[in-house]
């Protein structure tokens, strides 16, 4: 089958349209209330203790002198909540014996990494907590640290948890991996680090607790208000029906949001505890300790390919560091990237294993792109490494490989089938924008001319999966939830619209796409809309936002609602305008029978609704219509990312000079959100490739700590980047909309690189570990060089 | 920000700032923008009693012609000097420099007087003052006094300010005909500190660099001069080779930090290579 790839058209309806954001209004004007913004009567402040050692045995906790400082209202250890915090949930246990240690929400009697929070000081003022903070007295009797995976790995390493540090070992394998490998007359091995990196959202977490008799309403800055409903009732053993969760606003999250926090359980018990509404938000270094960290994997991928660059098989295996515990989906992360290993690429075989460790280090998760940028990034990198190889372009070397056009659907060596792409049209576009052999024209005049400054490019043809998930998979898969996703559309008797949704937009715009999918398909004004989600009071059903599954699966659940008005609402009309219902034509907002004559506007059948005089008989006087849908595949988007990165030799800075995306992400709902995306995307993908990573020190100190040790790209340091779209509708939803959220992110990290290190092979270099800083970039620079010069190798005598 | 509890003041003369800094004794601190002491407030890493404001003190802020010097009340924001017509005209330097630290917020807030007072070798205005040859004035209980640049940085966050003294104003010698300058800043973010800086000035005479000061940012524990390569760059020919064996002489005598950032090795090249590409810069080669 082969699906239509389109350049985009200034779009006839809502869909496409490139609107402003509805919400930015109050989001960038400051009406709005973040959750550290809520006040109530009676709010008292929490503050955390957390443990400044990343391994040791508690022995000892005082509170007294805290209990007596001015403004406190009570404190409390871990030992204190012991009965009531239960254990914080993992749910997705990969594997039948996966080793799952409790985790408790306030560590009792040892901690497991810096920043395990051991004590809580309750106080009037977040000053007073924060005072009577250092006044807590803890004994602690250290136990070795554990942060080196493979070491953590040996028999004789200490433990983390009783059970030992590994944690799973999940495998997926299809056709015969050792014919590919044997007799291959190329095979190419790499090992490849993922850092650790912090996801450093500009609003840090902030829980409010609220309890009102025995019910209980919790504000948290989070992405996923209805998953933290459901297991807060579950830790804490407080009835689902009597807690409401309400994210409001919330500013950003980049998956580490997507958790079910330790301090969420803690500010309800201690709520509970004091009877009064308790507030807890955390700092910055707080955030960059305690909130979830992403990636921190190892890769080791093997490739057997043909003289032609034809791939034979392909071979990952991986260690994923779990840190300290499980967090909500942690172990899975790296199986989202199990998947995404192959690529867009057609090969005999493909093996993949990946061991979970346990470390002394801030538990990971989810972290914008999770597991399939560092799959990418992977199967990106050695890519090039087969095209140097062969001595063949790097392009030269995709095209041999990748699924063509008129293959889709494809069911890959991965066993997932593609829905639809068009990776020839994304290329050629790209390669266009980009001036792709004039660059590498510059690129050969600077080797000749000995300029210090080279010139790379690098090359990145992703694709992705999003749309999470078909429930089946995720079932089969472990996951004990599912994937569907819930809206609900309340026409009001004006024939204005509310739309419920079961998303949970933390900065994606969702306000203004659910918008236009509603206008588009009632023929309503935009403006007329209004989208209600985030509260699980208003919008009780839904399975929140991470991903890219919010505009596949709930923006189709959206639809699918309009779809069941307008039948409601033909019903209605053919009542009013005696016509047979089959024969009403809904074009434009209004039905007609197709003969012409009378027409009825969706509002004016939405006060016939209300009023309910005269409607079809049996028929219930409304309009309104939910839909919960499940979908039937991921979808997968792709693109072609070329970066040109100049890199200077004498000193190590790498600087990008011009960086093109070409994005296929299906149809647009609205193309300026996805350019916003798209450039987010990207810049954080850059983010990795050159500036962030968190750092502990031997000890098990986390030395990042603040944004001053954490580098976090601003818009000074990023380049301008040319972006563009072709237009593959997805074939698994009637949108045709695939998913953008990730895509930048996924699809730069392993461009920039590739540059960095197309600019500096010449000198023998082939990895440079990310990110890419001045100093690693220069000192690889140097080893080459002194490597490459037989006097510096006589007299340096290390090689 | 959560700092410890603190007394604050905000004295509208330069008089009671002076005695209400003398009244808080070894805890009071004086702030100006907060730019360097908020952040410690935040993080708890100081804890003073008393917080001196001398945001509401005129005199402290702007640049005045002086004849062969110009002078800057300490509280002239970043900002203020990038835009300076007298310093443009007299000591761009200064200028290229402030225009280089962190970010628009941060420049329209954090002044001239409190970088230098906070004396963070990573800031990129202590090595400017250095290489400018400037003189502080302090005011304390006792009067007025002047501290040539040279002795002010005593060590990491120190001065040589008493408890009790306001650093008042910097007097800046004019440039002369012929004088040229960079601020080299290398980092990673623009935000971030500067791995290394080199503030470089060079005077120009028939084809020759006849003079040349280079001020270190981040060379070691205060802002240093590199006065091994400011002997060896005058008199040479103002040419890139020249100048850039000169700036081979760069780190000696340094004492650069390591840190994640930067090992102190790779300190050590990027102050050579910086201090060439300055040289020629300021030489206008």
């Amino acid at each position: 089958m082969t699906t239509q790839t389109e350049t985009h058209e200034a779009p006839a309806g809502e869909l496409g349209k490139a609107r402003l954001r509805k919400e930015d209004d109050r989001l960038i004007t400051g009406q709005t209330s973040w959750t550290d913004n809520i006040t109530l009567p009676g709010l008292v402040h929490m503050a955390l203790l957390r443990s400044p050692y990343a391994h040791a045995r508690i022995t000892r906790v005082d509170l007294s002198a805290a209990r007596a400082q001015p403004g406190v209202i009570a404190a409390f250890a871990g030992a204190d909540l012991a009965d009531e915090q239960g254990s914080m949930p993992c749910v997705w246990p990969v594997t039948d014996d996966i080793v799952m240690p409790a985790y408790p929400p306030m560590a009792v009697d040892e901690v497991r990494y810096v920043g395990d929070a051991v004590a809580c000081v309750v106080a009037r003022d977040r000053y007073a907590a924060a005072d009577a903070l250092a006044t807590i007295d803890v004994d602690y009797e250290p136990l070795p640290p554990v942060l080196d995976m493979r070491a953590a790995l040996d028999e004789n390493s200490p433990k983390v948890h009783e059970a030992g540090n590994k944690c799973y070992e999940w495998t997926l394998a299809n056709g015969d991996i050792d014919a590919a490998f044997r007799d291959a007359p190329v095979v190419i091995e790499r090992d490849y680090v993922q850092q650790r990196l912090i996801p450093s959202p500009m609003e840090p977490r902030s829980v409010v607790c609220a309890p009102i008799g025995d019910e209980y309403t919790i504000w948290s800055a989070t992405q996923v208000p209805h998953i933290v409903r459901i297991l807060l009732s579950l830790v804490t053993g407080i009835g689902e029906h009597k807690l409401r969760v309400i994210a409001p606003d919330v500013g950003g999250g980049f998956g580490s949001k997507l958790e079910f926090i330790a301090e969420e359980v803690i500010t309800v018990l201690v709520a509970r505890r004091v009877g009064r509404p308790v507030k807890w938000t955390e700092s910055r270094s707080e955030s960059n300790m305690a909130s979830h960290h992403g990636r921190d994997q190892l890769q080791r991928i093997r490739i057997a390919a043909d003289r032609d660059g034809r791939i034979r098989g392909l071979s990952v295996d991986l260690l994923a560091n779990m840190g300290a515990y499980l967090k909500i989906v942690g172990p899975g992360i790296p199986l989202l990237g199990a998947f995404m290993y192959n690529a867009i690429y057609k090969m005999d075989a493909y093996s993949f294993r990946c061991t979970g460790v346990f470390t002394t280090t801030t538990p990971t998760d989810a972290y914008r792109g999770a597991g399939r940028p560092e799959a990418t990034y992977a199967i990106e990198r050695i890519m090039d490494e087969l095209a140097t190889e062969l001595g063949m372009d790097p392009l030269e070397v995709r095209e041999r490989n990748w699924i063509k056009h008129e293959e889709f659907p494809y069911t890959t060596i991965a066993g997932l089938t593609y829905d639809s792409g068009n990776y020839e049209a994304a290329t050629a576009k790209a390669k266009e924008l980009f001036r792709y052999d004039e660059l590498r024209r510059e690129q050969s005049e600077r080797i000749s001319r000995g300029d210090p400054v080279r010139l790379g490019i690098g090359v990145s043809t992703f694709t992705e999966m999003c749309g999470l998930a078909p429930s089946k998979l995720l079932g089969q898969l472990k996951y004990v939830a599912g994937g569907w996703e819930y809206a609900s559309i309340r026409v009001l008797p004006t024939g204005k619209v509310e739309v419920v949704t079961g998303t949970s937009a933390h900065g994606q715009g969702h306000e203004t796409a659910w918008s236009q999918i509603t206008a588009d398909a009632l023929g309503v004004p935009f403006e007329d809309v209004r989208v209600l989600h985030g509260d699980t009071l208003v919008a009780p059903k839904g399975m929140d936002t991470y991903g890219s599954r919010s505009v596949v699966v709930g923006g189709t659940a959206v639809h699918s609602a309009c779809l069941k008005v307008i039948e409601k609402a033909r019903a209605i009309a053919a009542k009013l305008l005696e016509a047979p219902p089959e024969e009403l034509e809904f074009t434009g907002g209004a039905f007609q029978a197709s003969g012409g004559g009378q027409s009825k506007t969706i509002q004016e059948i939405a006060f016939a609704a209300f009023d309910a005089h005269d409607l079809p008989d049996g028929m219930e006087p409304s309009l309104d219509s939910d839909s919960t849908i499940d979908p039937a595949n991921f979808s997968f988007p792709h693109g072609t990312h070329l970066c040109a990165a100049e890199v200077d030799t004498e000193t190590g800075m790498v600087t990008i000079r011009s960086y093109v995306a070409v994005d296929d992400v299906g149809k647009v709902v609205n193309p300026l959100i996805v350019e916003g995306q798209v450039h987010g995307g990207i810049a954080q993908g850059i983010a990795q490739a050159l500036y962030e990573e968190g750092v502990y020190d031997d000890a098990g100190n986390l030395l990042t700590t603040t944004l001053a040790d954490y580098l976090v790209p601003s818009a000074a340091d990023l380049p301008s980047y040319v972006t563009s779209r072709t237009e593959t509708p997805s074939t698994t939803n009637p949108l045709g909309v695939k998913g953008v959220g990730e895509a930048g992110t996924i699809a730069s990290t392993p461009a920039v690189v590739n540059a960095i290190i197309d600019a500096l092979r010449p000198l023998g270099i082939r990895d440079i570990t990310m990110p890419c800083t001045p100093e690693r970039v220069w000192r690889a620079i140097e080893s080459a060089r002194s490597l490459g010069d037989p006097s510096a190798r006589q007299n340096g005598g290390t090689a | 920000m959560i700092p410890a509890k603190f007394d604050y003041v905000r004295p509208s003369s330069l008089d009671e700032a002076v005695s209400a800094l003398a009244g808080g004794g070894e805890d009071a601190k004086v702030i100006a923008g907060g730019q360097s002491l908020l952040p410690l407030l935040r993080l708890r890493l100081a804890y003073p009693d008393l917080l001196v404001d001398v945001g509401g003190i005129a005199e402290l802020r702007g640049v005045s012609d002086q004849g062969g010097t110009l002078r800057i009340g300490a509280r002239t924001t970043h900002y203020d000097i990038v835009g300076d017509p007298l310093i443009a005209a007299h000591c761009g330097l200064l200028a290229e420099a402030a225009g280089t630290v962190a970010d628009p917020a941060v420049r329209h807030r954090g002044t001239l007087g409190g970088s230098l007072a906070h004396a963070d070798p990573a800031g990129d205005l202590p090595a400017v003052i250095l290489a400018l040859d400037a003189t502080l004035t302090a005011r304390g209980p006792g009067g007025e006094r002047e501290i040539s640049a040279a002795d002010f940085f005593v060590d990491y966050l120190t001065t040589a300010l008493q408890p009790g003294e306001i650093l008042t104003a910097i007097k800046v010698p004019k440039l002369g005909d012929g004088w040229g300058y960079r601020y080299e800043k290398f980092h990673r973010t623009a935000q971030a500190w500067a791995i290394v800086g080199v503030a470089a000035l060079t005077r120009r005479s028939n084809g020759q660099v006849a003079e040349a000061r280079i001020g270190l940012t981040n060379m070691g524990p205060v802002p240093v001069r590199a006065t091994a390569a400011e002997s060896a760059a005058a008199g040479v020919s103002a040419s890139h080779d020249a100048l850039r064996s000169a700036a081979a002489y760069a780190d000696e005598g340094t004492q650069p930090p390591g840190d994640l950032h930067g090992a102190p090795d790779y300190r050590r090249h990027l102050a050579r290579v910086l201090t060439g590409r300055a040289l020629a810069a300021a030489a206008g080669v």
